[in-house]
C-alpha cells in the first residue's frame, strides 16, 4: 500500500521544481491571504448595499421625504386632518384590544399545548401557524363566511369594530403561541412543584411563579402582534366595511387617499404607522436585552 | 523542507508571531509546542498559507510561497475540529482534492481505497461524517489530507477535540503511519507529553517567539530557559533552582548531603525539609515536603530507593540535586 | 403546577372554544361552501380565462422573485456573517426592515418612487410603467419577500463556520468550487426553508401588491387580487371563496413543505 503513495509523494515532490518567478528575489506580495473563500468582500458589501437600497430604502425614502413635501406644516395638517386622526385612533384602539386579547388567549393556548395532554393535540398545535400561512385576504373571506351577511349563525360583525379585532386576532394569533411556548418547554417544573410544596395554591403559582418567567416572551409576542396588527390591510379590508371614522384603520385610510391623489396625506400617516412599527420594536429590544442581562446574572 | 524567515503577525495590538524564523527538516515529525496564545497555530495557518504574513516568508522544499494562496502550496491541512464535509460521504470527502485536480475516475477509486484502508475506514466508505466517531473523522480527515499527496503535512491540534485513550492511540498510530510515508510533518500541540510521545523534533514557542528548537530529549535534558523546562515536564524548585522532581536525592544524614554536595562545582547545595506526606503510585513514589524556608517540595523515587530510606511523615531529610543533572546546570 | 381536574378542564375548553371559532369553523365552513355544488363547480371556476391568467401571474411573479431573493440573500448573508465592515448593524437592521412595513406603506413608497409623479417619475413618462404594471408587482414583492432567505441561510453560515471552507482550499479547490461544492451544499436546507416562506409569501401577498395593481381581470391580476374582485367587484361570492380555497389548498401545503423541512434539517 505504502508503495504507491510514497510514489505519488515523491511525485509531489517532483511537482514543486523552483517556479521562475518564486525563486530568488521575491517580488512585491499581495499581503493579504489570498483564495480565502467566501470572505465577505468589499465588492460583496457594495452589491448588498446597492439591491438593499434599491428594494428597501429608495421607496421609503421617497415616502419620507414626500411626507414633508409641504413643510412640516403640511405634514402635521396630514396628519390631524379629523378623517386621518379618526383611522389612527381606530388602528391603536383595535390593534391594543387585538394585543391584549392575544397575551391572554395566547399564553393560555400555549400553556395548554404544553402542559395539557388530549386527543388530537398535534393537529391543534399545527393549526396554530395557519394564520402565518394563509394569505390576509383569505383570512378576511374565511371570517366573512362566518360572521359575514351570510352568517350561517347570524351572527354579522361585518362593518363592525369588532370584525376588525376578530379579523386582526385571527392573523396575529400564532406571534404569542409561538413565543411563549418554547419559555414553557424549557421552564422548569420543579420550581413550580416547590412552590406547591411551600403550600402556594394554583392561582398564586401561576401569578408568582409562571407569570414572571413566561413574562419576557408574553411581552415580546404581544408586541409583534401589535406590530402587525396596526399595519394589517388584507384580512381586514372586506370585513373592516372601510366606514370613515368608525371602522377605517389607517392602513384604509393611506389606500383612499392614495386613490383620490392625495399622496401626501398618504405618505404622512404611512410614515406615522411606520414611527409606531418602530417604537413598538425598539421598546421589545430593550425589553429582551433587559431580560437577557436578568438572566446572565441570575 | 520549510523555512520560515523572520515571520511577523499582529492582531490590532497582539503580536501573535513577533519575528519567527525556523528550519524543518524534510521528512522530519516536527511538533510545534507552546501555551494558548503562544502563535504556535498562527505559525502553522501562515505555513499553509490560511493566514498572511504582515512581514516575513515562507519557503517550501525551495519554493517561495510567500503570498501563493493554500490552493497552490502543496499542503495537507489537518483542522482540530475535522472540518469534515458533512454532507459527503466518507469516500466523497477523501476524493475532494482529486475530483479538483481532475484525476482520472479509475486513479481517483484506487487512491482512495489504498487510503481508507491505510487510515482503517475501508469499511465506512459510504457513511458520513456524522455517523463516525471523532477518532474515526480525525483519520478520515488525515486520508483527505494526504490523498492529494502534500509535500509537507500540517497537523492543528489534531487530538485536541479527542478523549484521553483515543488520543493517545491516535498519536501512536500517526507516528507509525509517519515512519511509513516520510512525509514532512508540523504538528502544533499544547501537549508536552504528545510533543514527546509523537515529534522527533520539537520547537517550543512562547509569546510570538520561538524559545528553543530541538530533538524531545535535548529539550528535556539541557533546556534552554526556564520556560522551557517548565513547559516541558515537571519541576520542583530546589535551593532557588528549577530541577526535574525526578532528579532530587534525599538522605537522611546530613553530613553524607554535603558531603557529596561539596564534589560538585554549581549544584543549587542542600536544603533540609520536613516529610508531609508519602504517596505511593505503583512503581513511583511521591515525596511531599515542606523545606526549611517553608516552600513545598515534591520529589519523585522509585519504589526501591523510597523503601530504602524507609521515611515516615514529620521526619526531616536533606534534598540535594542528582550529580550529572547538576553539572549541567552549572555547565 | 398540579392543576385541579376541572381547571384544566376547563382551561382546555377554553382554549379550544378560542380555536374554534377562529379558526376551525370558518376554515370548515368556507370548504364546505366551496364543494357544496360539487368538485365540477369548484374546477370550473378556477378555470376560468381570469382564474388562469391569475394563477398564471402569480407563478410568473414567483418565478422573478425567488431566483433574485435566493442570490441576494445569499451574497446579504454572507457580507452579514463574513464581512467585517462599518455599518454592519445598520445593514442588519435595512433587512429586517420589511417585517416592520405595512403592506400598504410598502405600496405607497413604490408609488412615490416609481409613479408617474414620484422620484423615478421619468421612467414612466417615457412609457416604462413599473407602477400599476407586472414590474411593480415584482418590487412589490421583492419588499415583502426579502427577509426570508437571509434570515434563514445567517444562522447555517454562522454555524457551519470556515473551517470547511479552509479545508476545501487547502486541498486545492479555488473560491467557485469551494462555493459550489461546499457553502452551498451546508445551506441547502436553510436555503429551501427560505424559498418556501418566499414562495408562500408572494402567493398571499396582497396589499402591497393591490396598490400599484391596475387590478384588470386576466391582465394584472393576481390569486389574492381575483379572490377581492370577485367578492367585492362581481359580487361573485362562490368564485372568491372557490379561489380562497385554492389559496388556501397552497398554503397547507407550505405548511407540510415546512414542517417536513424541519425535520429534515434537525436529522441531517
Amino acid at each position: 500500500m505504502t508503495a504507491t503513495l510514497s510514489a505519488g509523494l515523491a511525485g509531489g515532490t517532483q511537482r514543486s521544481t523552483p517556479d521562475p518567478q518564486a525563486a530568488g528575489e521575491a517580488p512585491e506580495r499581495p499581503r493579504a491571504p489570498a483564495g480565502r473563500p467566501s470572505r465577505g468582500r468589499p465588492y460583496a458589501t457594495g452589491l448588498v448595499t446597492l439591491w438593499l437600497s434599491l428594494v428597501v430604502l429608495l421607496p421609503l425614502a421617497a415616502l419620507t421625504v414626500t411626507s414633508t413635501e409641504h413643510g412640516w406644516g403640511g405634514f402635521w395638517d396630514a396628519l390631524s386632518a379629523p378623517s386621518a386622526l379618526a383611522a389612527l385612533r381606530v388602528t391603536v384602539l383595535v390593534a391594543a384590544v387585538v394585543a391584549v386579547l392575544n397575551a391572554v388567549m395566547g399564553t393560555l393556548l400555549a400553556w395548554v399545548l404544553v402542559r395539557d395532554d388530549f386527543p388530537g393535540k398535534a393537529v391543534v398545535n399545527a393549526l396554530i401557524d395557519l394564520p402565518f400561512a394563509l394569505p390576509t385576504i383569505v383570512a378576511s373571506i374565511v371570517l366573512l363566511s362566518l360572521y359575514g351577511p351570510d352568517s350561517p349563525i347570524h351572527v354579522q360583525l361585518n362593518a363592525t369594530r369588532y370584525g376588525l379585532v376578530v379579523a386582526l386576532a385571527f392573523v396575529t394569533l400564532p406571534f404569542v403561541v409561538r413565543s411563549v411556548q418554547p419559555v414553557l418547554i424549557e421552564a422548569d417544573k420543579e420550581v413550580e412543584e416547590a412552590a406547591a410544596s411551600l403550600g402556594a395554591g394554583g392561582l398564586t403559582i401561576f401569578r408568582r411563579v409562571i407569570l414572571p418567567t413566561l413574562g419576557p416572551a408574553i411581552i415580546s409576542g404581544t408586541g409583534l402582534a401589535f406590530a402587525r396588527a396596526i399595519g394589517e390591510f388584507g384580512s381586514v379590508v372586506l370585513i373592516g366595511g372601510n366606514i370613515p371614522r368608525h371602522t377605517q384603520v389607517a392602513s384604509q385610510y393611506i389606500q383612499q387617499q392614495i386613490e383620490i391623489d392625495q399622496p401626501v396625506n398618504a405618505a404622512a400617516v404611512s410614515v406615522a404607522l411606520l414611527a409606531m412599527a418602530f417604537l413598538t420594536l425598539f421598546v421589545l429590544r430593550l425589553v429582551s436585552a433587559r431580560s437577557l442581562r436578568r438572566e446572565a446574572a441570575s | 523542507m520549510i523555512t520560515v524567515t523572520g515571520a511577523r503577525k499582529s492582531y490590532g495590538a497582539f503580536a501573535a508571531l513577533d519575528g519567527v524564523s525556523i528550519d524543518i527538516p524534510a521528512g522530519s515529525l516536527t511538533a510545534l509546542l507552546g501555551p494558548s496564545g503562544s502563535g504556535k497555530s498562527t505559525l502553522l495557518r501562515s505555513v499553509a498559507g490560511l493566514e498572511g504574513l504582515d512581514e516575513g516568508s515562507v519557503v517550501i522544499n525551495g519554493k517561495d510561497v510567500t503570498g501563493i494562496p493554500p490552493q497552490q502550496r502543496g499542503i495537507g491541512f489537518v483542522f482540530q475540529h475535522y472540518a469534515a464535509f458533512k454532507h459527503m460521504t466518507v469516500r466523497d470527502n477523501v476524493a475532494f482534492g482529486l475530483r479538483i485536480r481532475r484525476r482520472p475516475k479509475t486513479e481517483i477509486a484506487r487512491k482512495v481505497d489504498e487510503l481508507l484502508e491505510i487510515v482503517g475506514l475501508a469499511g465506512f466508505q459510504h457513511r458520513y461524517p456524522a455517523q463516525l466517531s471523532g477518532g474515526q473523522r480525525q483519520r478520515m480527515a488525515l486520508a483527505r489530507a494526504l490523498a492529494v499527496d502534500p509535500e509537507v503535512l500540517l497537523l492543528d491540534e489534531p487530538f485536541g477535540a479527542l478523549d484521553a485513550q483515543v488520543r493517545a492511540d491516535l498519536r501512536r498510530w500517526l507516528r507509525r503511519l509517519h515512519d511509513e510515508v516520510h512525509v514532512t510533518t508540523v504538528l502544533v500541540t499544547h501537549d508536552q507529553e504528545e510533543a514527546l510521545d509523537v515529534a522527533d523534533r520539537i520547537a517550543v514557542l512562547n509569546k510570538g517567539r520561538i524559545e528553543q528548537v530541538g530533538d524531545p530529549q535535548a529539550l528535556y535534558d539541557r533546556p534552554a530557559n526556564d520556560f522551557v523546562m517548565s513547559f516541558l515536564g515537571q519541576v520542583a524548585h530546589l535551593g532557588g533552582r528549577l530541577v526535574r522532581p525526578h532528579d532530587i536525592v534525599l538522605s537522611r544524614d546530613r553530613a553524607e548531603a554535603y558531603a557529596a554536595d561539596a564534589r560538585v562545582t554549581g549544584s543549587p547545595g542542600v536544603v533540609s525539609a520536613q516529610v508531609d506526606r508519602i504517596v505511593r503510585l505503583g512503581f513511583e513514589v511521591r515525596v511531599e515536603l515542606t523545606s526549611e524556608e517553608g516552600s513545598r517540595l515534591e520529589v519523585q523515587t522509585t519504589r526501591g530507593t523510597a523503601d530504602e530510606l524507609a521515611l515516615l511523615p514529620g521526619e526531616t531529610v536533606f534534598a540535594r540535586v542528582a550529580h550529572p543533572v547538576a553539572e549541567a546546570l552549572a555547565g | 403546577m398540579r392543576t385541579s381536574t376541572s381547571a384544566r378542564w376547563s382551561l382546555r375548553l377554553l382554549a379550544l372554544a378560542y380555536l374554534t371559532a377562529l379558526l376551525a369553523v370558518p376554515v370548515v365552513l368556507i370548504l364546505w361552501r366551496t364543494f357544496e355544488l360539487g368538485l365540477g363547480a369548484f374546477l370550473a371556476s378556477v378555470q376560468t380565462p381570469a382564474a388562469i391568467s391569475a394563477l398564471n401571474l402569480s407563478l410568473f411573479i414567483v418565478a422573478v422573485v425567488v431566483p433574485l431573493n435566493v442570490v441576494f440573500g445569499i451574497v446579504t448573508a454572507l457580507a452579514l456573517v463574513r464581512g467585517r465592515f462599518r455599518g454592519k448593524g445598520l445593514l442588519q437592521a435595512v433587512v429586517d426592515l420589511p417585517f416592520a412595513v405595512s403592506p400598504v406603506v410598502v405600496g405607497v413608497s413604490l408609488i412615490l418612487l416609481w409613479g408617474a409623479g414620484g422620484w423615478f417619475g421619468a421612467l414612466d413618462r417615457a412609457g416604462f410603467k413599473v407602477i400599476f404594471g407586472v414590474p411593480g408587482m415584482v418590487l412589490a414583492t421583492l419588499f415583502v419577500t426579502l427577509p426570508f432567505v437571509v434570515r434563514e441561510v445567517e444562522p447555517v453560515l454562522h454555524e457551519i463556520g470556515t473551517d470547511q471552507e479552509q479545508a476545501a482550499a487547502t486541498l486545492g479547490a479555488n473560491g467557485w468550487q469551494t462555493f459550489w461544492r461546499i457553502t452551498l451544499p451546508a445551506l441547502r436546507w436553510g436555503l429551501t426553508y427560505g424559498v418556501v416562506l418566499t414562495v408562500a409569501r408572494a402567493l398571499g401577498e396582497f396589499g402591497a401588491v393591490i396598490m400599484v395593481s391596475s387590478g384588470f381581470a386576466g391582465v394584472s391580476q393576481t390569486l389574492t387580487l381575483l379572490v377581492h374582485s370577485r367578492y367585492v367587484d362581481d359580487q361573485n361570492t362562490y368564485g372568491a371563496y372557490a379561489a380562497a380555497t385554492l389559496l388556501m389548498g397552497l398554503a397547507v401545503l407550505t405548511l407540510l413543505l415546512m414542517s417536513v423541512l424541519n425535520r429534515t434539517r434537525r436529522t441531517t
